[in-house]
């Protein structure tokens, strides 16, 4: 169990910068997540912090240890690969025991100790066989047994479900928010999947192009988007993220969008500071904060359906206006037909707004 | 008619395969016969009268049996140790190094490769083993063949080494092993199948070697059997069949042996892939 601190840390491939001046603190014993698409740096900051990489510049401190310039061996972690990386010619028990022969632990005292994390694990009747004999799911829990034979002080996990089918993925998400709380170690987990970062972590780094766009509590992230980029990656549905034009006009505020205006007069004093009339800003929506309108009422987005799609405890609509898709979860209404116009209410109270370069604007 | 033709067709197919079959066979059911036969000549025929005598007059023979049991065991596998342990460790390096140009590198070797060992090379090979001063050595010999097979063996096992994810090495690394010990116990075990495929193809190269010992030794006591077997010929210079016979079916024998052992213990295959 240990802190883990990045301060200001770069990592260049000649002029790409695969992770661009982050800093973040974490604490000892939390779950944090790393969560971006392909590209944006995460993998490459995992691996900054097992050593496998050398960053260009800044510092990185496991404990109260500078780690920056030691070698992997020095840093006391346990890593899961998303290719698992279980060496083919040794059986299960050798490969989980491995971190522990390296270290010169006896025959005897490893292969005990090898047994009971198996054990632990619901492994251990696979400890003669070979790696290339198990599935896909037990290969997964033998490298979390060998990650943590040893008991690291910290925990890397590197899209360690993204091999396994929806069913497994589901239930082996719950095995490790499980048995992370249970040893209380601290964990970085690299995932390119929103709901995965959401269900495991204490909490969520999102990256783009290499940097850290927010970190916070899943909650706050996905109900405080700080960017257009955040608000569009997490949820799925993503937000709903619509071009309006302001209107300050007679004391009052309105956000207008060909189809539809809300009123948005509460906000008018924290908007007039910092904005023009006819200023152009991005609304978002989340899709449960649609909901059905009749359609005489005020302030609704009106569309034609496009497409239906029930999911069981709830349906998710679909509609076109002006072009653009916009999707509203619906609990229990009964929804409009294909083809037929709907009209949703937006709650003001529910509503997310972005400046032109896509940064929240805080009301 | 139809079922005619492709019966006779088949029966075509037969008759030309047996012809090349037989081409390839002959030979060597000759070197299986011709030792036991007390008069043995150029055709194959069951040995009348069979006979174990051949075999006595080669063994009688000190400088044959000192060439093959000693000195072509010592070049063979000599150059065998060297050139596997080197081409692992080079196709390793070539692999894994961050360095540009390394596939243009393996492939030029290659091609080079062919000239070392060749005829056109060996009036220098020869006046750089005599510089070197080993001339008339059993290392000389060993330098010269490892330096020509080199390449081609570290062109095999980069197919080997390449084919080990980087995973396995970075995960045994964050476990807490040293690069040398990842090396040791991660990489090797599973180039293994290849490094037996080089010691095999080295030992065999070596093995049949007749120019390089010819030019590059002097004195009979060092000279392997593919050098030996001239002193079962005439002093007129034609090979006594007999003897030349019994000798080559004995020369065989280390070959196929080590062969069939690589073969059962590892498997033979001319490429990498992990086998899990």
């Amino acid at each position: 169990m240990a802190r883990v601190v990045f301060d200001n840390v770069s990592k260049h491939f000649g002029s790409v910068k695969a992770v661009d001046e982050v800093s973040f603190d974490i604490s000892e014993g939390e779950f944090i997540c790393l969560l971006g698409p392909s590209g944006c740096g995460k993998t490459t900051t995992l691996r900054l912090l097992a050593g496998l990489e050398q960053p260009t510049s800044g510092r990185i401190s496991i404990g109260d240890r500078d780690v920056t310039d030691a070698k992997p061996k020095e840093r006391d972690v346990g890593m899961v690969f998303q290719d698992y990386a279980l060496f083919p010619h040794m059986t299960i028990a050798e490969n989980i025991a491995y971190p522990l022969k390296v270290r010169g632990v006896g025959a005897h005292d490893r292969h005990a100790r090898a047994e009971e994390v198996a054990r632990s694990l619901g492994i251990e009747l696979l400890l003669a066989r070979r790696p290339g004999q198990i599935s896909g799911g037990q290969q997964q829990r033998t490298s979390v047994a060998r990650a943590v034979v040893h008991k690291p002080q910290v925990f890397l996990f590197d899209e360690p479900l993204s091999n396994l089918d929806a069913k497994l993925r589901v239930e082996a998400r719950s095995f490790l928010k499980h048995l992370q709380t249970e040893l209380g170690v601290t964990a970085v987990y690299v995932t390119h999947d929103q709901a995965e970062a959401m269900a495991l972590a204490d909490r969520i780094a999102v990256m783009e192009s290499g940097r850290v766009v927010q970190m916070g509590a899943p909650l706050d992230v996905y109900r405080r988007p700080a960017t257009t980029f955040v608000a569009n990656f997490l949820g799925s549905p993503p937000m709903n993220l619509l071009p309006v034009g302001l209107e300050l006009r007679n004391g009052g505020a309105v956000l207008r969008h060909d189809g539809f205006h809300v009123d948005v007069s509460g906000w008018r004093e924290g908007l007039a500071q910092r904005f023009r009339d006819g200023d152009s800003l991005t609304l978002g929506v989340r899709p449960e904060h649609l909901q059905l309108a009749p359609a005489e009422a005020d302030a609704t987005v009106t569309g034609e359906v496009y497409t239906l799609e029930p999911l069981g405890p709830e349906t998710l609509i679909t509609c076109m206006i002006d072009g653009r898709l916009i999707t509203a979860r619906l609990f229990g209404d009964e929804p409009p037909a294909l083809g037929k116009v709907a009209h949703f209410r937006v709650d003001p109270a529910h509503l997310d707004l972005f400046d032109e370069a896509g940064n929240r604007i805080a009301l | 008619m139809r079922l005619l033709g492709l019966v006779v067709s088949r029966a075509a197919f037969y008759a030309v395969a047996a012809v090349f079959a037989c081409l390839f066979a002959l030979p060597l059911v000759w070197l299986v016969f011709a030792p036991f036969d007390a008069r043995a000549n150029l055709f194959v025929r069951l040995p009348h009268p069979f006979t174990l005598a051949n075999f006595g007059k080669v063994f009688a023979n000190g400088f044959a049996v000192r060439a093959l049991f000693a000195n072509s065991i010592i070049q063979g596998v000599g150059a065998m140790l060297l050139v596997t342990l080197l081409a692992t460790l080079m196709a390793y390096a070539l692999s894994r190094a961050p360095i540009r140009g390394t596939d243009m590198l393996s492939y030029g070797l290659v091609l080079f490769s062919s000239i070392v060992t060749g005829t056109a090379a060996m009036v220098p090979l020869f006046l750089l083993i005599y510089a070197m001063g080993l001339i008339d050595t059993q290392l000389g010999v060993i330098l010269v063949f490892t330096g020509g097979l080199l390449p081609a063996a570290v062109f095999i096992m980069r197919d080997f080494v390449d084919s080990i994810p980087r995973s396995y090495e970075e995960s045994a690394l964050v476990a807490g092993a040293s690069p040398w010990r990842m090396f040791l116990d991660i990489a090797l075990p599973i180039v293994r199948p290849g490094m037996m495929v080089v010691a095999v193809w080295t030992f065999v190269n070596v093995w049949g070697g007749f120019f390089v010992p010819f030019i590059l030794l002097r004195s009979p006591t060092n000279m392997p059997a593919s050098v030996a077997i001239y002193s079962f010929y005439t002093e007129g210079g034609t090979p006594i069949i007999t003897l030349t016979t019994a000798y080559s079916l004995l020369y065989t024998i280390p070959v196929l042996v080590l062969y069939l052992f690589v073969n059962w213990r590892y498997g033979f295959r001319f490429f990498g892939g992990i086998k899990s």
